[in-house]
């Protein structure tokens, strides 16, 4: 009854008003957001869109002066010259990218397996001074790199991992597991321990519960991690200019980073390389990107 | 089936959490054994101990003759049912039934015999064929349940199982818990914070505070004779009144001038606390024979019976229970009078009962 006094007291025009209001309002808004979004994707595309079109680009193109934005010829020779030496056989570059497969790859695998099972466990157990434990845990990502760049080479000079993959996956981890620890708790605490216990009262020793209950559990959590990790590893420029020197043996971006000095830079192939470089990782981060959503928001921010 | 026995089981975690401090228990065998209390007070503790979900730091569990200290929670051949239920979500009804028998490893035709059986008894027939997502929580607790029934263990273990449930449905599966219960005479061990639940539930009750058992009785002498004043407090709803009173002339006096008759055997040299349920209590017109003047401070309203909060006195918020037919308004003079026998009487140091 109510309902329907209502409807009789609000005439034809009010109701009119307000909705009106609130599109134009809401117009006013999605426009203003629309022309600064454009901008801010101008800004932080541009930069991309350039190494893109530069990788295309005849040399002469490249220089030309006015810069050519539409109007060049298309080639693919940069990207040839990215994967084939100039004298024919692989050149250093493929095998910089090798390299960077391998080192993000294994590193992110070998913090992923020594991460998730150490966060399972701080979730699950009751463990003496956790939070500091923790704590010391996370400190270790505090600083930067480039702080403990020179220590490690020394450290590494000492044992003989200077210029090895090995020392690069090794650092990589080192650097990986705090984080895949810290992200992969807030997963574990958010699948309830009773699978666990009662995967234990039907005859599952606790690893097996935890193998075959609670990780299938945590798969999401662990891609969304792991892309994370991957991408760290990937892109990591410092530690890989000071710890590694030949060609056999360096990644992909002090390899790059290395085409830029001497008399000329053969821009066109610094940036088909670029691109080369960041495939990979755009491809991943879109495959998971679902995952990738619900690890912000859910691992890393809760708790 | 079995009896559980618990002997002087402590429970100190490695961060220096002392979460059961001493708790002794003898249940018999075919008993619905109770353990209440507040959060934090040891009962889940206790009930995971017994599990061999958590080790004890010290005393011992022995289910039927077995010492089970170190036998891991499979070789128990206990049951336990959780507040989240833990039905394995990638599992249809049918298989998180079957799960515990085939990890047994029991022949196929005795798997399907069994989750017949235990779909019969919890009416599960129409569900067998979902995964967890799709049922309800009612539904959920109850193949829970059923999961514990195919083991045809010695002892259920229930830890808050009907917590997460809502107030119509949980008042139905208790009904069904205890039904199933006395079909089966197995021993089960229920834990809960509801003393609702627990009252309706058990054969006897164990009421927990600060990991230490304050009391354990059927729920009529821990409704009758709360053994302190932590069980008088929590027991019934609302709560025991707890008024100061001294002995005086053979009567028990309170600040206000309420009379009660003492229990016998009552010391004389000790701060004491009368408890008195809302229902040994009466409010009268003011000035009748044996009241003490007092001031209706609120009614609470429930259908079947009013429950006047009054103060007299100094003494605040005193709860009588009255029916319907006495009303009187919100800040009405009132009298107010004891009806009943002797009430349990405190000591307010020791907290304990006294007489």
């Amino acid at each position: 009854m109510a309902v329907s006094v209502d409807e009789a007291v609000s005439t034809g025009p009010v109701r009119d008003r307000t909705p009106a209001a609130r599109r134009f309002g809401g117009r006013g808004r999605s426009v203003l957001e629309i022309a600064l979004l454009t901008v801010l994707a101008v800004v932080m595309l541009f930069p991309v869109l350039w190494m893109i079109e530069t990788s295309i680009k005849e040399n002469r193109d490249v220089y030309a002066i006015p810069a050519k934005f539409f109007d060049f010829t298309v080639t693919l020779d940069h990207f040839k010259d990215v994967f084939v030496a100039s004298g024919g056989g692989r050149s250093t570059l493929s095998v910089a990218f090798l390299n960077s497969v391998v080192v993000a790859g294994v590193s992110t695998v070998l913090a992923t397996v020594l991460g998730v099972p150490a966060a399972w466990a701080y979730s699950r157990f009751s463990v003496k001074a956790k939070k500091d434990q923790l704590f010391f845990i996370l400190s270790t990502r505090f600083m930067p790199p480039v702080v403990v760049v020179i220590p490690i080479f020394l450290m590494y000079r000492q044992v003989g991992l200077i210029d090895t993959k090995l020392g690069l996956i090794l650092i990589y981890a080192a650097f990986n597991v705090p984080f895949t620890i810290w992200m992969m708790k807030g997963f574990v605490d958010e699948v309830p321990a009773e699978y666990e216990d009662a995967a234990m009262l039907d005859g599952y020793t606790r690893l097996q519960a935890f193998w075959k209950f609670t990780l299938p559990l945590l798969v999401p959590g662990i891609a969304a991690t792991a892309v994370f990790a991957l991408i760290f590893s990937w892109n990591e420029f410092v530690f890989a200019i000071f710890l590694t020197s030949s060609d056999t043996v360096r990644t992909a971006p002090p390899a790059i980073a290395g085409l830029i000095g001497g008399t000329t830079v053969d821009w066109g192939l610094v940036a088909a390389a670029s691109v080369v470089f960041a495939l990979p990782v755009l491809v991943f981060a879109y495959l998971v990107r679902k995952h990738l959503i619900a690890g912000v928001t859910l691992g890393a921010v809760r708790r | 089936m079995a009896g559980i026995e618990v002997t002087a089981l402590h429970k100190r975690y490695p961060d220096g959490t002392v979460a059961v401090e001493h708790v002794d228990l003898s249940i018999g065998d075919g008993e619905l054994f109770v353990m209440l209390g507040p959060s934090g007070c040891g009962k889940t503790t206790t009930l995971r101990a017994i599990a061999g979900l958590e080790r004890q730091t010290t005393g011992d569990i022995r289910i039927g003759d077995t010492l089970v200290n170190d036998l891991p929670p499979a070789e128990r051949d206990i049951a336990m049912v959780f507040q989240f239920y833990a039905l394995y979500p990638h599992l249809r009804t049918r298989d998180n039934l079957a799960f515990p028998l085939r990890a047994e490893g029991l022949p196929k035709p005795e798997v399907e015999d069994r989750v017949a059986e235990a779909a019969r008894l919890m009416r599960l027939g129409p569900l067998l064929d979902r995964r967890p997502n799709r049922l309800s929580g009612g539904e959920q607790q109850r193949v829970a349940l059923a999961r514990a029934l195919v083991r045809r263990p010695r002892a259920f273990l229930m830890d808050e199982p009907l917590t997460n449930l809502d107030a119509e449905l949980r008042a139905d599966m208790r009904t069904e818990i205890k039904h199933l219960q006395g079909e089966l005479g197995t021993t089960m061990v229920y834990v809960t914070h509801d003393q609702v639940e627990a009252m309706s539930l058990g054969h006897r009750i164990a009421i927990l505070n600060k990991g230490r058992v304050e009391q354990i009785g059927t729920p009529l002498e821990v409704y009758d004779r709360p053994a302190s004043l932590f069980c008088a407090a929590f027991i019934g709803s609302p709560p025991m009144n707890l008024i100061e009173v001294e002995v005086a002339d053979g009567k028990l006096r309170s600040k206000g001038g309420l009379v009660l008759t003492p229990p016998p055997g009552l010391p004389r040299d000790r701060s004491l606390v009368a408890g008195v349920r809302p229902e040994a209590l009466e409010v009268t017109e003011p000035g009748a024979e044996g009241s003490v003047p007092a001031r209706v401070v609120s009614a609470e309203w429930l259908g079947d019976e009013i429950i006047y909060v009054v103060d007299y006195g100094g003494q605040r918020d005193v709860r009588v229970r009255m029916p319907l037919t006495v009303r009187f308004a919100t800040d009405a003079p009132v009298g107010l009078r004891h009806t009943g026998g002797p009430p349990v009487v405190y000591d307010v140091n020791t907290e304990e009962l006294v007489a």
